[in-house]
């Protein structure tokens, strides 16, 4: 008896059709991610049970691990007029080009008395080098800038002031103590902390009792 | 176009055609490498969204201070290497040592607990101080933990600390170094 024989296929796929998806896919992907905006210095921000989004549209405030402090101006909008602010309620004397070379400036990090001849250099000193904005008591200049920055909001609502602490996880509390209280001279009460998502305890009285939707 | 007459040779019986090779290549490593990419990015993507903790800040108004129930006050310090020390109502020199108490982050969140729970809603007050040693991390922490305890907005508030908790603190920590 003779048995249907079974003909032998070909293990070989076409895998030109595959290989269309994953790079299509591929492509999307690195063209819909944002770049990570710069960073004065490396920071590891706490984790916290916040689900609140940050918007990129900010002044953020960044507190490194040895205490000193940046100032980024992300607002776009407002850089400039930040910047002509400071320069003038400060009498700063910076001349024109100087200041576009301030605007250019990811991030602010140097006190005023040397942010004229660091200007002159063409501001090319890595974060690490410059000595951050001073915000010990006596000479608190953070509350200055923060100062410019709510006059550069002037007339707006509050609410598009997007002000934003990112602090270190082993920076030293006075530090933070600072820049909220220059926060504070500045009559600015509200502000954000940037921090890492976190899980919330399912035993906790979050995880059992969520509240309802307020606050917003 | 004929490319496969070599030299512009012209054609005999004995030049051998060349074999036909096949334009077919194998795609399995190159779609690999793309599914490797590909997930590498995904999982980059999703991991970075940051997140903001709001704070409110009260006006600082020497006239008018928040007065605060002995019975319904917590107070919660923040001191070197994540240790968290503290004590109920208000410190009275007599009982220092039996109110002062030593805590880690771990267990803080029953003792505010508990707290909360045998304390009328309206009385309740927590406030939060931190000596130089503390961290960042640390300040961070003890407000996400108001949060997990559910503690309502403007019941707890970080306050300045006073000498003599700053002595407490370190007086603790020369007793029991390398404690819990």
């Amino acid at each position: 008896m003779g048995r249907a024989k079974i003909p032998r296929k070909s293990t070989n796929i076409d895998m030109t059709a595959m290989c269309d998806v994953a790079f299509l896919l591929l492509s999307f992907f690195i063209l819909a991610t944002k770049t990570k905006p710069p960073e004065a210095v490396p920071v590891t921000t706490p984790t916290s049970v916040s689900t609140k989004v940050v918007k990129d549209e900010a002044i953020v405030v960044t507190l490194g691990r040895d205490g000193k402090v940046f100032l980024m101006l992300n607002d776009r909008k407002h850089k400039d007029a930040i910047i002509d602010d400071i320069n003038k309620t400060k009498a700063l004397g910076l001349t024109p080009a100087e200041i576009s070379v301030l605007k250019k400036q990811d991030f602010i990090g140097m006190p005023f008395n040397k942010l004229k001849s660091f200007l002159d250099l063409g501001g090319g000193i890595p974060a690490a080098k410059q000595d951050g904005i001073p915000t010990d008591s006596t000479n608190n200049e953070l509350a200055d800038w923060i100062k410019s920055v709510s006059n550069a909001f002037a007339g707006e609502s509050i609410d598009n002031l997007n002000l934003l602490v990112k602090g270190d996880n082993s920076a030293k509390y006075p530090a933070f103590k600072n820049i909220k209280t220059a926060f504070k001279k500045a009559d600015i009460f509200k502000f954000k902390i940037v921090t890492n998502p976190e899980g919330i305890p399912a035993d906790s009285e979050l995880g059992m009792n969520p509240p309802k939707a307020e606050g917003k | 176009m004929d490319t496969s007459s070599g030299g512009g040779h012209k054609k005999g019986p004995g030049v051998k055609k060349p074999k036909k090779l096949s334009t077919r290549v194998d795609l399995t490593p190159m779609v690999d490498l793309g599914f490797l990419l590909l997930t590498f990015f995904v999982f980059t993507t999703t991991m970075s969204t940051p997140k903001g903790m709001a704070m409110n800040e009260p006006k600082d108004d020497p006239d008018n201070q928040l007065k605060v129930k002995n019975s319904g006050a917590m107070t919660l310090l923040l001191g070197k290497d994540d240790h968290v020390f503290y004590y109920f109502g208000e410190l009275v020199p007599e009982t220092i040592s039996q109110q002062f108490k030593s805590s880690t982050f771990k267990e803080i969140r029953e003792i505010i607990n508990t707290k909360r729970k045998n304390t009328p809603i309206g009385d309740l007050m927590y406030i939060i101080k931190a000596n130089k040693d503390a961290t960042f991390k640390n300040a961070i922490d003890i407000l996400d933990e108001m949060t997990i305890s559910n503690v309502p907005p403007g019941h707890y508030a970080e306050v300045d600390i006073t000498p003599t908790e700053e002595m407490l603190i370190q007086k603790t920590e020369e007793a029991n170094p390398g404690g819990k």
